[in-house]
């Protein structure tokens, strides 16, 4: 018993040491933070598919951590602070509710670096990056307009944040190009990933005479259940194609990994700043999955379309935007809304049939 | 030849001591094995789990932080059960709690209206958690309804009305429509022990309340009525105790220390109103409060246990990149090999000779 003990307590402390040693030095320790089990097939998987790819590009010159899930509640603060505590120089916390806790720890330890995903607040030390996802909800309404027979889309909608608002409309105005008396009715889940209420939205849409799902939550069961009811659907996070070879038009493609891979050089060559970016298809953070199950002429005017927000002649917030009511809105940027109104986000557009919740 | 159970004439007093030692013995080789299959050092590992995280203060605060409302809420529930009393929802004791303090920090935010608030806070949060408890307790002594079932239905209705609350009337104005109340002020603040660290004044509550309640279970009638209601509870109708009344009374305290357990939470940690305050506290409390063997000492120490496998578990997710997985799959072993190994309190394994033979032998 003795020995045993002796062996255990050499163990543990060469284990101290070496633990010491090794990670000190050239390496960049990368931590993040997830909100879900990295087995999601959403969100959460598709940072963690980032992550690997940024190692793959970054080879032996990074050594990343993850957390996975971690609530966005009390324990947040602890975890992101665990990980600024163990040595990691540049911290990515990959959901909007980490946002406080995030800068509560960014504040305390100056001098390591933060990323927080889709928030607003920020610090030296603090940046934020998010996509434009809506710029790829435009082209899958341009789809949608096309493809629907019942002339309905149903739309499953997490929260009534900016984000969400902005791909409901940028859904309806891509429609509306293609079939003016398009309808889009919204069902709120209020959960970002639930395959059970996912699924009963679906089949409650279904049920509405819907033919064309998208959706604004993060599983595959709204793509399983249109499969099932042999009506169409849009993947969302990752290419959803294995969940519906026969159903899936397209999918929004949330790609991270050249993101995570550039702040990563720069925070290793020293020109790391705490920025605001918000990428779109054109620096692929947004990709398209392949455009399926559709006929040649509606692939060509969704590649069209594509082609265009990259070119940037085409914005999917041309102005004049219409209001719900009927009235266009207010246009800062000029010739488009401008990104504040856009991230701001508080109002439908015309032709949405719905009413925002807590409005 | 087979093993059989066998029921002890007398509760064997040296198994109950050694019954939850056995316990974490055979959890922590039953992991080694677990860890060695993954390919990880079962040494390192378990120093990660259990020594590393004693070793700083930073992670010694943080096992406070996370122990404080698991304590104050299972020392409340082993009255319940002690009673026999099954409260299964404290969680949405632990919820309404939250919500009705933090009415008074939502309404007063940005007033600085003075040091009252804080106090005031607490006590509705305790005044809510028990009024919500009162629902199951009422129904249970007027109609008989069960109250697992109706305790338990409550904690969804407690999480849809705090959902609907910080979706609508307390969402915060400049949060851009994200589902939280706007951070609370400093007065509505619960304060921190030390400069740094997150731990506050909540952890020495719940010391208190392990005190008050071993004072209460051990020193008191009432403490006396709660156990002899539980265990004898036809000795009890005849030395006049009112099993009804203690339905009320245990469901009350329970819900009220739940409720404020609630209101530290959000008033300390977290400092907003938002959905997922409690990551299932409410719950865990009962698996804490059956580790601690339904004493409020032994809860304490369960607690501050659990605590360290949630934070040793992180640190073993940091430093030796083992999956959160494991540390689930940890705590669910040790609950299963505690109340395996309490089984030998009442009964003791025997090796007899098969039933079957001796029938043959007899025919």
């Amino acid at each position: 018993m003795k020995k045993l003990m002796m062996t255990a307590a050499v163990a543990a402390l060469t284990i101290v040491s070496t633990g010491f040693s090794a990670s000190a030095a050239d390496k960049l320790k990368i931590g993040f933070i997830y909100l879900g089990p990295v087995g999601d097939l959403g969100w959460t998987y598709m940072h963690e598919l980032g992550r690997q790819m940024m190692v793959k590009e970054l080879g032996d010159k990074v050594e990343t951590t993850y957390l996975e899930n971690v609530s966005e509640g009390p324990d947040s603060e602890r975890s992101i602070e665990q990980l600024a505590r163990t040595g990691h120089q540049l911290i990515f916390t990959t959901s909007f509710g980490y946002m406080d806790p995030t800068l509560k720890v960014a504040k305390k330890y100056p001098k390591i670096k933060f990323e927080h995903a889709t928030g607003f607040k920020r610090a030296d030390n603090m940046g934020t990056y998010s996509g434009k996802f809506h710029e790829g909800r435009y082209i899958q309404g341009v789809i949608a307009g096309k493809m629907s027979k019942t002339g309905t889309l149903g739309y499953i909608a997490s929260f009534p944040i900016p984000e969400v608002i902005a791909g409901i409309n940028a859904t309806i105005l891509g429609a509306q190009t293609t079939n003016p008396n398009i309808k889009l009715k919204v069902i709120w889940v209020n959960t970002w990933f639930d395959p059970g209420k996912e699924a009963d939205a679906a089949k409650a849409l279904a049920d509405q005479g819907v033919d064309v799902i998208m959706q604004h939550t993060d599983s595959p069961a709204a793509m399983q259940v249109a499969a099932q009811r042999g009506i169409m659907a849009f993947g969302q996070d990752s290419d959803m194609i294995k969940f519906g070879p026969k159903t899936q038009l397209t999918a929004i493609v949330n790609n991270w990994g050249p993101y995570y891979t550039r702040a990563a050089k720069a925070a290793l060559d020293g020109t790391w700043k705490a920025e605001d970016t918000w990428d779109g298809l054109k620096e692929k953070m947004v990709l398209m999955a392949a455009y399926t199950n559709m006929p040649d002429d509606v692939k060509a005017l969704a590649e069209k379309t594509e082609a265009e927000i990259i070119a940037g002649t085409l914005n999917p917030f041309k102005c004049p935007v219409l209001g719900q009511d009927g009235k266009p809105v207010e246009c800062k940027g000029g010739a488009n809304l401008d990104n504040g109104q856009i991230l701001g986000m508080n109002f439908y557009v015309k032709g949405v049939d719905d009413k925002i919740p807590g409005k | 030849m087979q093993l059989v159970l066998e029921k002890r004439v007398e509760r064997s007093t040296k198994i109950a001591i050694l019954s939850p030692l056995l316990a974490i013995a055979l959890t922590l080789v039953t992991m080694s094995i677990l860890f060695a299959i993954l390919g990880k050092n079962p040494v390192m590992a378990l120093y990660v789990y259990f020594v590393e995280p004693l070793t700083d203060s930073f992670t010694l605060m943080e096992i406070a932080v996370k122990a404080t409302p698991l304590v104050m809420i299972a020392v409340g529930l082993s009255l319940c059960y002690l009673a026999n009393v099954w409260n299964i929802g404290a969680e949405g004791q632990f919820i309404m709690g939250a919500v009705c303090g933090s009415y008074l920090a939502v309404v007063t935010n940005g007033t600085d209206p003075g040091p009252w608030v804080l106090p005031a806070m607490l006590v509705m949060g305790a005044a809510g958690g028990a009024l919500w408890a009162m629902i199951p307790a009422l129904c249970k002594v007027r109609y008989g309804a069960n109250e697992i079932l109706t305790s338990l239905m409550l904690v969804y209705v407690a999480d849809l009305i705090m959902d609907y609350l910080v979706r609508g009337p307390w969402r915060d104005p400049k949060g851009m429509n994200f589902p939280t109340t706007a951070s609370f002020d400093p007065v509505a603040t619960v304060p921190t022990l030390f400069e740094t660290g997150r731990i506050h004044w909540g952890a020495l509550a719940a010391l208190i309340v392990v005190a008050l309640a071993t004072v209460m279970l051990g020193r008191t009638i009432k403490g006396f009525e709660i156990r002899v209601v539980g265990a004898a509870p036809r000795a009890a109708r005849f030395a006049g105790f009112n099993s009804k009344k203690l339905v009320v009374f245990t469901f009350a305290v329970s819900g009220a220390l739940a409720g404020l357990a609630g209101i530290i939470e959000v008033a300390g940690p977290v400092g907003v109103l938002q959905p997922g305050i409690s990551p299932g506290y409410g719950f865990t409390a009962i698996i804490v409060a059956f580790l601690g063997r339904l004493n409020p000492v032994g809860i304490l120490i369960a607690g501050l246990f659990l605590a360290l496998t949630f934070i040793g578990g992180e640190g073993a997710q940091i430093s030796m990149k083992i999956p959160l997985d494991l540390t689930k799959v940890f705590q669910g072993i040790l609950l299963f090999y505690v109340l395996a190994c309490d089984s030998l309190i009442l009964y003791r394994i025997r090796l007899i000779a098969s039933p079957k033979k001796a029938a043959h032998g007899t025919a």
